[in-house]
């Protein structure tokens, strides 16, 4: 688990809050070049649109270009999913219903040289 | 109040062009819509387009200066819900092109994904822009299982 940046992410993912999202998540990232993969616990967020699809792309651009790893989401709402699969955001992100799932996805990823 | 021939119902909204204000303009809108007989994925299809085509007005008609944004809700005697996203800021130089999927004036940060949400989540989209004068998303959407009548 220690390769694993797990975000909790609560509310409305906007132009208004996309920017604050997007700021964290560097920030951890940059502070460790240890982790690999980065599991979004998206059951908190009731909506997302194409500002928050943005901040996201960008971060899974860094996530598997740079690091080779996984980008998970972990148990979006109907809404939040759909707009994630019209995005096309679903080739580069995988979807996990459990925590629990979430983590066998990546060290299984890990697993792969 | 006398409202305008075919209109049953209307509201207007105007706030400064400030990102906190893109929620507030898509939940009023939602509520607003919800007299019509949407479906809920219906109702969140709605917040999504009123949140791209705000989000481009704040982000882009006025550069670094805040202008004013209006929202014109309105539901036709028909059933149907017209909205109006309107600004008086720089406007689109290339309509065509902003409406393409993937294109984006500032790469990073929407990828330009906007408008399709807009096109994939309403009935119909147009937008009427003019240099220095500004823009005029309509949207427009009926509920699927309530066909409007004609």
């Amino acid at each position: 688990m220690g390769d694993s940046l797990i975000v909790r992410m609560e509310g409305e993912l906007d132009l208004k809050t996309a920017d604050a999202f997007k700021a964290r998540v560097r920030a951890e990232l940059a502070a460790s070049g240890r982790i690999r993969h980065l599991i979004l616990d998206l059951r908190g967020v009731p909506f997302i649109d194409s500002s928050g699809i943005g901040a996201i792309l960008g971060r899974c651009r860094e996530i598997r270009e740079e690091r080779q790893g996984r980008v998970i989401a972990l148990a979006p709402r109907r809404p939040v999913r759909r707009v994630l699969a019209l995005a096309g955001l679903l080739r580069l992100v995988d979807v996990a219903e459990t925590q629990r799932e979430a983590l066998a996805m990546v060290k299984e990823g890990s697993a792969v040289p | 109040m006398t409202l305008p021939e075919g209109i049953a119902n209307q509201v207007v909204l105007e706030f400064p062009s400030k990102p906190e204000n893109v929620a507030f303009a898509r939940t009023a809108v939602a509520v607003f819509a919800a007299q019509l007989d949407f479906t809920l994925d219906e109702l969140d299809e709605i917040k999504v387009a009123v949140s791209e085509a705000v989000s481009n007005a704040v982000i882009h008609a006025y550069g670094d200066t805040v202008g004013t944004v209006r929202v014109e809700a309105a539901i036709t005697t028909g059933g149907e819900l017209i909205l109006r996203i309107i600004d008086r800021g720089q406007g689109i130089p290339d309509v065509a092109a902003a409406r393409q999927p993937q294109w984006t004036s500032r790469p990073e940060e929407r990828m330009g994904l906007g408008f399709t949400f807009m096109e994939e989540y309403m009935d119909a989209v147009d937008v009427e822009s003019a240099p220095q004068a500004g823009t005029r998303v309509t949207l427009r959407k009926a509920p699927a299982r309530a066909p409007i009548a004609r």
